[in-house]
């Protein structure tokens, strides 16, 4: 029954959603937690910075950012990503995108976790000499991460799930080998989705759960 | 192990506040305050609550900005948000209402951490110093606890040993007795007792009377915004000049 999966590099495929996943995982979360520095920061022109990259960036369709990261950034303005290997350009490209477009839900939970930090926090660490970014870096921040695990395990999670639109501009994930099966393999539609389906479940999964438990684990103290 | 600072500006008050007003929307906290601190002086602020006296502790280190007037400490005026402010905030202590100690760090850990990181002190002299810290305030085997395994009084007390760790030249006591059990507040009185005997200048925002009968060299008393008396604790508590001050202590001895 399952025969035909031998001719599809399933594994391969789901190997790239992790890499994507990966690698967009690790710079939202970098570029994520600067834009919420930006946003609770004293400078005026930071925060509106931040307000604005947020609104835009969040309310952009991702499939128009991912898209528009191949037709707008590679093929008009000449970007090349450092490579002029086609697939790996594409893989790179659809990483930015995602970065882009992730880091805003990491940056909006990050600020509801410095929300979490009481004032008083703050207050005693600039009363003791603490400038702005050590306040934030050394106090603030260490605390708002521990509150906000479990919600950045939910963004972790939809970001599993949101590399399927890098098939968009021809990256060949998990989904972009499903279209290809589909297409093949047409008496075997549920099998397909169930496939690929159960694949999905297998990677989010245990980043629940983990996360939940590393979540309660360090959870601070008051 | 306290002493202040040597390069000090020793002509100046420790603390001038002059002509100093601030408003909170339509309420005017604080009404053109004057008042000078000298060096070595514990300044007790008596007040009911609302009267600006928590206002007037905060301004002293700019956590409460003001709207007009002049705050000098040690001889120089308040800078604006910054460095140089943040260097200012150093040799100021801080006690606060709530302890505020930071929760996701050890107990030695609070207490070094800013000598380690605005001081520049390494970090095995500067866990020496906390430890002498933890322990002449009588909390040295809570050392690597949490903040939230500590009694409301440990906590405080760990919180003054933060503030001393950075040798201040002078302190801020922001209510620092309300929020504990009965049971503990004297032991954070004891502490501040013997800060104010080595000569620490101290301004302290309290209700505690005994304690600022004991320690006080001067009692200040406020009222809607206004320092209204300004005397030692003898005249103040038994011959209160102002009908206000009579009032309030009425109501706080006769409890």
């Amino acid at each position: 029954m399952f025969d035909f999966l031998s001719k599809y590099d399933v594994l391969g495929a789901f190997w790239v959603t992790v890499q994507l996943t990966l690698y967009a995982a690790l710079g939202s979360l970098i570029w994520g937690t600067i834009l919420a520095g930006f946003r609770v920061s004293p400078v005026p022109l930071l925060r509106a910075f931040g307000t604005a990259y947020i609104n835009i960036v969040r309310n952009t369709p991702l499939t128009l950012i991912i898209v528009g990261t191949l037709l707008g950034l590679s093929q008009t303005l000449g970007v090349t990503m450092g490579t002029n290997v086609l697939d790996s350009q594409n893989f790179r490209l659809a990483t930015l995108g995602l970065i882009a477009y992730t880091s805003t839900f990491v940056c909006e939970s990050i600020r509801s976790g410095i929300n979490t930090v009481p004032v008083g926090q703050a207050e005693a660490a600039r009363a003791l000499g603490l400038g702005f970014g050590q306040v934030l870096g050394v106090i603030v921040l260490p605390q708002a991460f521990r509150s906000v695990i479990a919600p950045l395990a939910s963004v972790l999670i939809a970001l599993t799930k949101n590399t399927t639109v890098a098939s968009a501009i021809g990256v060949a994930e998990a989904s972009f080998v499903m279209n290809n099966m589909i297409e093949n393999e047409s008496d075997k539609l549920f099998l397909v989705f169930g496939v690929v389906a159960l694949g999905f479940v297998v990677l989010t999964l245990p980043t629940g759960l983990i996360l939940g438990w590393v979540a309660k684990k360090v959870a601070v103290k008051r | 192990m306290t002493e202040a600072n040597t390069e000090s500006n020793s002509a100046a008050p420790m603390i001038r506040m002059q002509a100093v007003n601030k408003h909170f929307g339509p309420l005017h906290v604080l009404k053109d305050i004057e008042l000078e601190v000298p060096r070595g002086q514990v300044v007790i602020v008596l007040g009911p609550s609302g009267s600006g006296k928590s206002t007037l502790c905060r301004s002293i280190n700019r956590l409460e900005t003001i709207d007009s007037g002049v705050i000098e400490v040690d001889g120089k005026a308040l800078p604006a948000e910054g460095k140089a402010l943040a260097r200012l905030r150093a040799d100021v202590g801080m006690v606060f209402q709530q302890f505020n100690l930071f929760a996701h760090k050890s107990i030695v850990d609070n207490v070094l951490l800013a000598p380690v990181k605005v001081r520049k002190v390494s970090q095995s002299e500067a866990r020496k110093t906390a430890m002498e810290l933890l322990e002449r305030v009588g909390i040295a085997n809570q050392a690597d606890k949490y903040p939230a395994q500590l009694s409301g009084g440990q906590q405080q007390r760990a919180a003054i040993a933060r503030a001393l760790a950075m040798r201040p030249k002078v302190m801020l006591f922001d209510e620092p007795t309300s929020a504990l059990d009965p049971e503990m507040v004297q032991e954070v009185l004891d502490v501040m007792t013997s800060l104010a005997k080595e000569g620490m200048t101290m301004l302290v925002v309290t209700h505690e009377m005994g304690f600022a009968r004991r320690a006080a060299d001067r009692v200040i008393f406020m009222s809607d915004g206004e320092i209204v008396e300004d005397s030692t604790p003898d005249e103040f508590f038994t011959a209160p000049k102002s009908g206000r001050a009579k009032d309030f202590l009425a109501k706080i001895l006769t409890h």
